[in-house]
């Protein structure tokens, strides 16, 4: 019986693993979660890049009206 | 006559792509460069390891500011050729971006040498007065130093016309001592700065890897016309401002 038992927990054990390691495999959002996660460093570094285009673009605008009143 | 009707050349021929493609070639540059930077193969070095893709962002800090402070210096002496005031404006906020860039390239060589060159066993501190006491980093401080001294000098002076002809003046020596305070200062002493001998970076053959080299020019390229819109938005913002003024 305690084989039985010892065996049971360590099969419980591996069941369990496995479950952990399930969602990893998941193909949801795998680009963003691959290459140690890159990624996502990738998109932050294009949104502050994105933010201040934007900044620039505006300021160019907005002085180009300024011009144009003077 | 009739490419004139195609979308595409409709935009390629409007105004503002006429002023601005320059602009859109920065954007396009710099995105590239955090693609690539990043995604691209890089040479697996002792101590560096990943941290070699600073080269994209801390040494085009540098490159952006010596092509700036060079623009600066190329309008101070217009100025003082011609005595048109435009000159002068042109002259101040391009040492402003470059000083910017200056301050950038110093953080983020800092941020740098602490995980590449500080001993990791012992605290920062114990290994700052070394790293702070490198020929490299001395000499980059002189020369901000030297142009926050231009800032303080122009801005100080009242008069406008002596104001201008001083500091395009001061600018020409400060440009001057630009050169020799970060490129042969280094290169006398001993150093733990990379690139003190042979053409630092620009070496075709056996400096940095051609993997690398597709995304480093591009990058210095990129960085340097972002900081010339920003510097362009500067002037025109204060060519207005001294117009109302006049007005």
């Amino acid at each position: 019986m305690k084989l039985f038992k010892f065996l049971f927990a360590i099969s419980s054990l591996l069941i369990t693993t496995n479950a952990w390691a399930q969602p990893s495999k998941t193909p949801m959002a795998e680009l963003m979660r691959s290459d140690g996660r890159i990624y996502v460093v990738i998109a932050v570094l294009l949104t502050i890049l994105a933010g201040l285009i934007f900044y620039l673009i505006r300021l160019d605008k907005r002085i180009s009206r300024l011009e144009k009143e003077n | 006559m009739e490419g004139l009707n195609d979308p595409f050349s409709l935009i390629l021929q409007s105004d503002l792509m006429k002023k601005n493609w320059w602009k859109i070639v920065s954007v396009a540059l710099l995105v590239y460069t955090f693609l690539a930077g990043f995604l691209g193969t890089v040479p697996r070095l002792p101590l560096l390891q990943e941290t070699i893709r600073n080269l994209y962002f801390h040494v085009c800090m540098w490159f952006a500011m010596m092509i700036l402070f060079t623009v600066s210096v190329v309008n101070a002496v217009k100025y003082l050729r011609t005595l048109n005031p435009k000159y002068d404006v042109y002259t101040r906020q391009y040492a402003v971006t470059g000083i910017l860039f200056g301050l950038l390239g110093y953080a983020t060589g800092a941020i740098w040498a602490a995980f590449t060159w500080a001993d990791p066993n012992k605290p920062f501190v114990n290994s700052f007065s070394t790293i702070a006491r490198d020929p490299k980093l001395i000499g980059a401080a002189i020369a901000l130093l030297v142009y926050f001294a231009y800032l303080i000098l122009r801005d100080s002076i009242t008069d406008l016309d002596k104001r201008a002809r001083i500091s395009a003046v001061y600018n020409i020596f400060a440009y001057a001592i630009l050169f020799p305070a970060i490129w042969i200062l280094p290169r006398i002493l001993p150093s733990l700065h990379p690139g003190n001998d042979g053409n630092p970076a620009l070496d075709v053959k056996n400096d940095i890897s051609s993997d690398m080299r597709i995304v480093f020019y591009p990058a210095i390229l990129g960085w340097t016309l972002l900081g010339v819109w920003i510097t362009t938005l500067k002037i025109r913002l204060q060519l207005i401002q001294e117009k109302k003024l006049n007005a």
